[in-house]
């Protein structure tokens, strides 16, 4: 094989017309797909540690919690649904600190095409993990006995306020992605905000039961309120003030730190 | 929508006063380039000498501090689209998503570019026929040898021809198969007439690729022409030479700088020596001290010196051979 002919010969390659804003963005969605495609472990990361839970604390704690099994596990679901996504907003800042450390991004940004095309990717990918996600870990609710009460719709509206709150929490993770210099110091910064919030909320106990200090914390975590809503949502009895104060966190979240990922990016 | 056929005569690159400050480090402190279009032109210097942050501005991925330049006539901070829509940038470290196969990644990025559906398989396959990686191109990249990845990510700056190819150390860490491989496709690229600016820190490899070459050190250009002037300018030859016993190494370098005037270069193996000789009588004049002092050679010789030789007598040091990752 003579490479320098076979060179020689393809070099001019004129440039095809503009794509479109979408069009980029798109491209970078299907690249989102593609790592799917060719990382089907990353899915048992995902539900790994929420289906551990779920057992542990359904079967485990359950009965002495709620009195029996069946009935603490339609109590857990949609919180266990919310702890998942917050904790799976890391992978996008995780991917996007990867993509920065190996120069992926410097090839992206010398090219002519909408600057934050690349965000839209990591975007499409959020969306489908904590879809991914949500339905494989209902899907086991639903087979020990879980039932959601407001029926398709419900749940349906459940997974929507899923992908909002993803969005919202992976800012967060985005800004981090930015500032560090490796994906594991992003995974480890997530693991030690979330967990006491995901802890200290009520996902997985009535906080009834909590001294008056953490309650008072426990009530305005906005882990606690997205579960609420998320509770309200699956059953069909959801009020308008429980979805509205689910929703404070993400879009605040977005309104910050989405400009300030931008101002970062364009910085770096 | 700049026409990325560019006719070969004018200038590519035209630099003047470019500078980047990390804090209190001046990164790049003031540099001027001017670079005919079609020419491969080499940035020489050590790690950290700035290589990196000149290249970086130059593809508008860093803004400047200070200065000015032009890519292809675009203003740098006027025009970076523009500039971007006629350049490509080949990083020091691979640019490529290691979980895709080759083929999507050129796929990947023929679509950023524009080509549609089969238009952009049909590119990628060409390339990847071109480069040698056809057999490889269902291979995820994180698969491959560096050399591989290297052609790779050549073959992703050519997606759509650019005007002006930015290579940041082509080379580093590949083997000496691999490195032939990847100059070979550097000189078609030029020969096709593609503009290239490339850093190297390996001295071999400007000398055997560039046509002119600029020497920076610290962030600022320490030297400028081609291969030979940048020889020529050094001295006239030069006087190598190896002792039998390392223990009088002190003694001879003492002995040749009297006499010739010059500094002398050790070799890293501790028995060899180097020095710029004006004459052949005074490098005779030097031998026969040594002699009489009973400093006894294992071996000799006269040359022109080489780019090694130049760069330590431009900038007082010796380059480091060894690649390192943190080059900023």
């Amino acid at each position: 094989m003579d490479n320098e002919t076979a060179t020689t010969s393809l070099i001019y390659a004129t440039r095809p017309p503009q794509p479109s804003a979408v069009s980029n963005a798109l491209v970078f969605g299907w690249r989102a797909v593609l790592k799917f495609k060719h990382i089907p472990e990353q899915l048992f990361d995902l539900v790994m540690t929420p289906i551990m839970f779920t057992l542990l604390f359904t079967f485990v704690f359950g009965g002495a919690l709620s009195g029996s099994t069946a009935a603490y596990l339609q109590y857990f679901l949609p919180g266990i649904l919310v702890q998942t996504v917050v904790f799976n907003s890391m992978y996008s800042g995780m991917g996007l600190s990867t993509d920065l450390g190996k120069g992926l991004f410097d090839r992206f940004r010398s090219l002519p095409i909408w600057s934050l095309s690349p965000f839209a990717g990591l975007m499409v990918g959020d969306i489908l993990r904590h879809l991914i996600a949500s339905l494989l870990i209902l899907f086991i609710g639903v087979l020990l006995g879980y039932r959601p009460e407001g029926g398709i719709i419900g749940v349906v509206e459940a997974l929507l306020l899923l992908v909002v709150i993803g969005f919202g929490f992976g800012w967060i993770f985005l800004v981090l992605g930015l500032v560090m210099r490796t994906p594991s110091t992003v995974m480890t910064m997530a693991f030690t905000g979330i967990m006491p919030l995901v802890f200290a909320s009520n996902i997985m106990v009535d906080p009834a039961t909590m001294p008056g200090w953490l309650r008072v914390f426990v009530d305005v975590n906005p882990v606690s309120l997205m579960t609420t809503a998320m509770r309200g949502l699956m059953a069909g009895n959801v009020t308008a003030a429980q979805l509205g104060a689910a929703l404070i966190a993400p879009i605040l979240l977005t309104v910050v730190l989405a400009p300030l990922t931008l101002y970062l990016y364009r910085r770096k | 929508m700049p026409d990325t056929a560019q006719p070969p005569k004018g200038t590519a690159i035209e630099a003047r006063g470019l500078s980047k400050y990390f804090g209190d480090v001046r990164a790049v402190d003031g540099i001027d380039l001017d670079v005919p279009r079609g020419m491969i032109f080499g940035i020489l210097g050590p790690n950290g000498a700035g290589k990196t942050t000149l290249l970086r501005m130059l593809a508008t991925l860093l803004p400047p501090d200070a200065g000015s330049a032009k890519v292809l006539g675009f203003d740098l901070k006027q025009s970076p689209h523009e500039i971007r829509g006629s350049i490509a940038m080949t990083g020091q470290f691979a640019s490529l998503d290691e979980d895709l196969t080759g083929r999507e990644n050129l796929i990947l990025l023929a679509r950023l570019w524009g080509f549609r559906g089969q238009a952009a398989k049909q590119r990628a396959d060409d390339l990847l026929t071109a480069f040698d990686l056809a057999d490889a191109s269902a291979k995820q990249v994180k698969d491959y040898s560096g050399g591989m990845r290297r052609r790779l990510d050549i073959a992703a700056s050519l997606v759509v021809t650019p005007g002006v190819l930015f290579l940041d150390e082509p080379t580093t860490g590949l083997d000496p198969m691999a490195r032939k491989s990847v100059w070979r496709m550097i000189r078609s690229l030029s020969e096709a007439g593609v503009t290239i600016l490339l850093t190297t820190q390996y001295l071999e490899e400007a000398d055997q690729l560039a046509a002119r070459i600029a020497v920076i050190d610290h962030g600022k250009k320490i030297a400028e022409g081609t291969s030979r002037e940048l020889k020529a300018a050094t001295g006239s030859g030069f006087l190598h030479l190896t002792l039998v016993d390392a223990a009088g190494i002190a003694e001879a370098e003492r002995l040749l700088e009297e006499i010739t005037g010059s500094k002398a270069q050790r070799s890293s193996e501790g028995a060899a020596l180097s020095l710029m000789v004006d004459t052949p009588q005074n490098a005779n004049r030097g031998l026969a001290a040594l002699i009489a002092a009973n400093i006894e050679l294992a071996d000799f010789s006269m040359g022109a010196p080489s780019l090694d030789e130049v760069f330590f007598a431009l900038t007082g040091h010796i380059t480091e051979s060894q690649p390192s990752p943190g080059e900023a």
